[in-house]
């Protein structure tokens, strides 16, 4: 009916409005309340001025405490511990910038010639102004010997920009994860 | 001993095609988009190779659709104003394979060009039977279809006289994290697009990949008007040497 494809659809802004469709009730239920092991990992979108952004959406990707994807994309087969980890999580942010979600530390993963990474989310940043997500990793504080053999946090040079990606012990439970669009502190962000 | 090495070389899945990203995505950095000038980040992208994280990502299905979401018509007790139309068109990889159970999530103004949306102050009516909301699942051919109303242009401040060509939000979840992708369409012939900062981000060549196609056949006779519009994500690399066949892009579900 239509022709071929011509090319990759381009990416455009998420917009202002997407309160409208995207979040959801369980968005950042990434697991239920009371899961053992349940950490809260949040903080602020802030932008170049240091303001919160207040129209972002936060998405994050992840492994199982077992370091397995519910994903048949996962060589290693589906967990049979599995019990259905989603994985995902979907955060809009409020009138001071701030998001968060709740799930449980995935697991390492298994990378090429026998390295690890250590465990850490994917996350994807949309907000009006972004033309395109911005992607970068949360990484956790109490893992420096693995962050430390981790390929990603070991291929960036620049000290400051690597601590970006390392979300700070708050509280028991609770992990903070500033998420800083533009000035001196920044963010990493990938090139995906 | 015999599966060490193979499994190590599955670790190293095959990643998704980086090839064309200059030409077919908006530069983050575009001064004539005003709301890039504090949120467009400045320092280089850094490289991410794609491991597990990366070719897996969130199969989200059928609990995330309600019964109604495909039809923003009907969600409401009477029928909203403006000109009905069915979008419909197919969500594809970047080899023209079907991506199929893939979650599609719409959001747009009514026709009169306003959002149900407390943040949105342009002086136009709000429409009590639309709320601009649709949701739906791609079937084995990869294809969705929403029936709606064409939503209207609006203006926005970003320029004097700044006016947003006609256009529908996607929300769109590939098979991979590497995959997701949230756009616009737009309508063919709309006069608005060379002064629109939006559209005019994304290179030349590829601009009109984001512009639906009237579609007669899609039309319904006294009812409707249709329009086509296929949706391709990122292509998978060529499976490394030693792993496993790969057709987990088209199984599974």
């Amino acid at each position: 009916m239509s022709g071929a494809p011509s090319g990759p659809t381009p990416s455009q802004t998420v917009g202002p409005f997407f309160a409208i469709a995207l979040p959801w009730p369980d968005g950042q239920a990434v697991v239920p309340e009371g899961t053992p092991g349940a950490v809260v990992i949040g903080g602020r979108v802030l932008d170049g001025a240091g303001e919160p952004v207040p129209d972002a959406l936060v998405e994050t990707w992840q492994a199982d405490p077992d370091g397995r994807f519910a994903h048949p994309d996962d060589p290693r087969g589906p967990n049979p511990a599995g019990t259905g980890f989603r994985g995902f999580g979907r955060a809009p942010t409020d009138a001071d910038g701030r998001w968060s979600v709740r799930t449980v530390k995935p697991g390492p993963l298994p990378a090429e010639d026998g390295g690890t990474e250590a465990p850490h989310l994917d996350v994807s940043v949309f907000a009006r102004g972004l033309l395109h997500r911005v992607v970068t990793r949360i990484y956790f504080p109490d893992e420096a010997e693995a962050n430390a053999a981790d390929p990603v946090l070991a291929s960036i040079d620049d000290e400051h920009a690597r601590a970006t990606l390392v979300a700070a012990a708050q509280a028991p439970g609770r992990l903070r994860f500033d998420i800083h669009l533009q000035g001196p502190d920044e963010t990493l962000f990938f090139d995906l | 001993m015999r599966h060490e090495p193979m499994e190590r070389e599955a670790m190293k899945p095959a990643g998704y095609r980086r090839d064309d990203a200059a030409g077919t995505h908006p530069a983050l950095d575009t001064p004539a988009y005003a709301s890039t000038r504090l949120r467009a980040p400045k320092r280089p992208l850094v490289l991410l190779p794609h491991r597990l994280t990366e070719v897996t990502g969130p199969l989200l299905g059928a609990e995330r659709v309600g019964p109604t979401d495909h039809d923003l018509t009907v969600q409401h007790g009477g029928e909203p104003l403006g000109e009905r139309i069915v979008v419909t068109g197919r969500v594809l990889d970047g080899d023209g394979r079907p991506v199929r159970g893939a979650l599609v999530e719409v959001w747009q103004a009514n026709a009169c060009g306003r959002y149900r949306h407390d943040g949105d102050r342009h002086d136009a009516p709000l429409d009590p039977n639309f709320t601009g909301l649709g949701r739906c699942l791609t079937d084995d051919a990869g294809r969705y279809r929403f029936v709606t109303v064409k939503p209207g242009a609006y203006p926005w401040k970003n320029h004097q006289n700044a006016w947003r060509p006609a256009h529908i939000h996607f929300s769109v979840f590939g098979w991979a994290f590497t995959q997701r992708l949230i756009t616009q369409m737009y309508f063919p012939g709309d006069p608005l697009f060379e002064f629109d900062p939006i559209l005019g981000s994304v290179p030349e060549r590829a601009r009109d990949r984001l512009v639906a196609r009237f579609d007669l056949a899609t039309t319904e006779p006294e009812w409707a008007l249709g329009y086509q519009w296929d949706i391709v994500l990122r292509g998978r690399e060529a499976t490394p040497p030693g792993a496993d066949d790969d057709e987990s892009n088209e199984g599974g579900r």
